[in-house]
């Protein structure tokens, strides 16, 4: 789960790490009331999750009241990537003399937390990993002991970071590792981390991710779940508890299990065709959870029809099958073709039950895939 | 000939008390595994199924000289009962519980580099050796005994990939399926490893999916240390970036790194032909034999 800059920055700031001052405003009036109480300049900033805000014309930089007023009316509501963007933080704008990067993420190959620290900040870091891997510090932290404060110093002065700060920034990066293991983030990022003319170090951005899978024991974080959400669809996803997410195609998608639902995409991109979804319905497939499934995908006004696909392990087959016709026996009409395809467990009975007025029946994953496409292609014509 | 399990297996199920572990336990024992103890805390003297259940791990490989464990335990507790699988004397650990959180994997992680202990998973299907035992919850009637070792990421892919290759007269040595966690104990290149020094594995089919780099040192392995020729299959290569495709582990990060297209060409690279589909990947294996 990806924080909004503007949840991540309330964060840093209950564990003590300076970010400048801000308020999250919705209303152009708002925005200018806000910038009037900071000061100017300021920076006013799209809240969606979407990289590059900047070049995309989602942050401003403004002196007066006259430029935030034109600035916030621009940005809000504008489409930023696909996204819409419906608040905007105002933030005191920072006088800055220099620009570092530091952040903790799980290295994954070595199963271990790893600390990031380079003087190249403000500038796209992956780009800076291509192309200068040596420009960023790395130092790994055993989990058993957690990061020792030596560790922070030596990533800040081998990444060459001004004496006069490094103390300073190393601590930071201290306090940043807490927070990863606190919160049970995946990664941490601060870029830029500037450093102003007076040395005071300010975490200018704020990226902050949580592990999903540890949300139980963290319900202030699960809170901030739904507006975290960047899509409605995906919002509507979470309630249901399905793995969803949405693309930009016409050909729906619902299956068992993330690798045969991935798969199952990659189909019918294979066939010709562009998927508008992933969706792994899980284990079981009782009528509830398929007329959920049903109605996340129908909702998506892109969709032409859907490819239902279930490799039935301890899920059987004809109890897919009942769930597939009580579900869509709820219709009146059924809005668009779906394609079932049904293996493993019970399959056979399974395909006997579904009702063929309702759905279009396939043996195989491959057939079930193209009539989908074939169908979806006839619907869009 | 197998790999990690066979008729010698003895199995203790940590959670056989849970809804889960007990079905489990029962499917397990159907198939022919043999299940010597459960473990769950509180609950020693009881039995379930007429296994007998004892209080900790320790006491029931004591008492059941139990050599395996598999672990159906929730996902808030389930590191804690690794720990517990790991300091006892079991050669084999299965977690089949999905989302273990990844700070909770990580400690684990750094117990098991201390250990000669194997772990297989959290978030997996578990293991099988057709005709012999399943440690997990793999669906026993599509696998056939042969000689082709089949690795995974995932679970219903697995099963998939499997139905083609029965379906062709094309059975098995083993299964693994290694899970779709970002942290998981054994891995490709390990279970790779195992398939290479088994005598009757004679081909090895390998379901990868986006995410990691896991793919890419299978690649590596395979070029410099096997002889047992290898098909693959990579899930994801549809998947937009920076979104978690279902599976913790199945995502390619903003940087363009876990694409499905860097691990479909570091295994061509290696040799090994990836199928661009389940079916083209038993085309494959046929192939090999």
């Amino acid at each position: 789960m990806k924080l909004h800059e503007y949840q991540a920055k309330g964060v840093f700031a209950d564990a003590g790490i300076p970010v400048p001052d801000s308020t999250l405003a919705s209303t152009v009036d708002d925005a200018v009331e806000a910038a009037e109480g900071i000061g100017y300049p300021v920076a006013i900033k799209a809240q969606v999750q979407v990289g590059g805000r900047g070049k995309a014309g989602g942050i401003k930089l403004v002196d007066d009241a006259e430029e935030a007023r034109e600035a916030a009316d621009e940005i809000l509501g504008m489409d930023l990537k696909g996204l819409h963007v419906d608040r905007v933080l105002v933030e005191a704008a920072v006088d800055f003399t220099n620009e570092l990067y530091v952040g903790v993420t799980m290295d994954r190959g070595e199963g271990k937390p790893v600390a990031m620290v380079s003087t190249r900040g403000g500038v796209d870091i992956e780009e800076v990993a291509a192309e200068e891997p040596d420009a960023i510090v790395r130092e790994h932290i055993d989990p058993a002991f957690g990061m020792h404060p030596y560790q922070a110093r030596k990533a800040a002065f081998e990444a060459g970071v001004d004496r006069a700060v490094a103390n300073d920034v190393a601590s930071i990066l201290t306090q940043l590792y807490e927070l990863w293991d606190d919160k049970d983030a995946t990664e941490i990022e601060v870029n830029p981390l500037m450093i102003t003319a007076d040395d005071e170090v300010v975490a200018a951005d704020a990226v902050m991710n949580i592990d999903e899978d540890a949300l139980f024991r963290h319900p202030d974080l699960a809170e901030m779940e739904e507006e975290a959400a960047s899509d409605e669809l995906e919002a509507k996803a979470n309630e249901y508890g399905f793995d969803y997410v949405r693309l930009s195609g016409n050909t729906g998608i619902i299956g068992n299990g993330a690798g045969l639902v991935m798969t199952t995409l990659d189909l019918v991109d294979y066939y010709g065709g562009s998927p508008a979804n992933f969706l792994d319905i899980g284990g079981g497939a009782k009528a509830e959870r398929v007329t959920n499934a049903l109605d996340m995908v129908f909702s998506d006004e892109n969709v032409d029809s859907v490819v239902f696909n279930i490799f039935g392990g301890i899920t059987r087959g004809d109890e897919v099958a009942m769930g597939i016709n009580e579900a869509l026996e709820q219709f009146d009409e059924i809005p668009k073709e779906v394609v079932v395809r049904l293996a493993g467990t019970n399959a056979e009975e399974g395909m006997e039950i579904l009702n063929t007025d309702l759905v279009t029946v396939e043996e195989t994953l491959e057939d079930a895939v193209q009539r989908a496409v074939e169908y979806a292609e006839e619907e869009e014509q | 000939m197998s790999i990690l399990v066979d008729n010698d297996t003895r199995v203790v199920v940590q959670g056989i008390t849970g809804g889960e572990g007990k079905f489990h336990t029962g499917q397990m024992m159907e198939y022919g595994t043999n299940i010597v103890a459960g473990a769950v805390p509180g609950r020693g003297g009881q039995e379930v199924d007429g296994v007998p259940v004892y209080d900790t791990v320790h006491q029931a490989a004591r008492e059941e000289d139990a050599n395996a464990s598999v672990v159906f335990v929730p996902p808030a507790f389930a590191a804690d009962a690794l720990f517990e699988a790991l300091d006892s004397p079991v050669d084999l650990v299965v977690a089949i519980t999905e989302g273990v959180p990844q700070q909770d994997m990580a400690t684990v992680y750094r117990k098991l580099s201390e250990t000669d202990t194997h772990l297989i998973g959290p978030n997996c299907p578990g293991l099988i050796t057709p005709g012999e035992a399943k440690l997990g919850i793999l669906p026993g009637n599509i696998f056939a005994e042969g000689n082709v070792g089949l690795v995974s990421r995932s679970g219903t892919l697995t099963y998939q990939v499997v139905d083609n290759l029965t379906q062709r007269g094309i059975g098995q040595t083993s299964a693994v399926g290694i899970g779709g966690d970002p942290i998981i104990g054994t891995d490709f290149v390990d279970a790779l490893e195992l398939f290479e020094n088994d005598p009757d594995t004679e081909a090895v089919a390998m379901c990868g999916e986006i995410g990691g780099e896991d793919e890419e040192e299978a690649a590596a392995f395979i070029g410099e240390h096997m002889d047992t020729p290898v098909a693959g299959f990579i899930a994801g290569r549809t998947a937009p970036p920076g979104k978690r495709m279902g599976h913790a582990g199945a995502i390619v990060s903003g940087s363009g790194t876990g694409t499905a297209e860097s691990k479909i060409n570091a295994l061509n690279d290696a040799g090994v032909p990836v199928g661009d589909t389940p079916n083209e990947v038993a085309d494959h294996i046929e192939g090999f034999l």
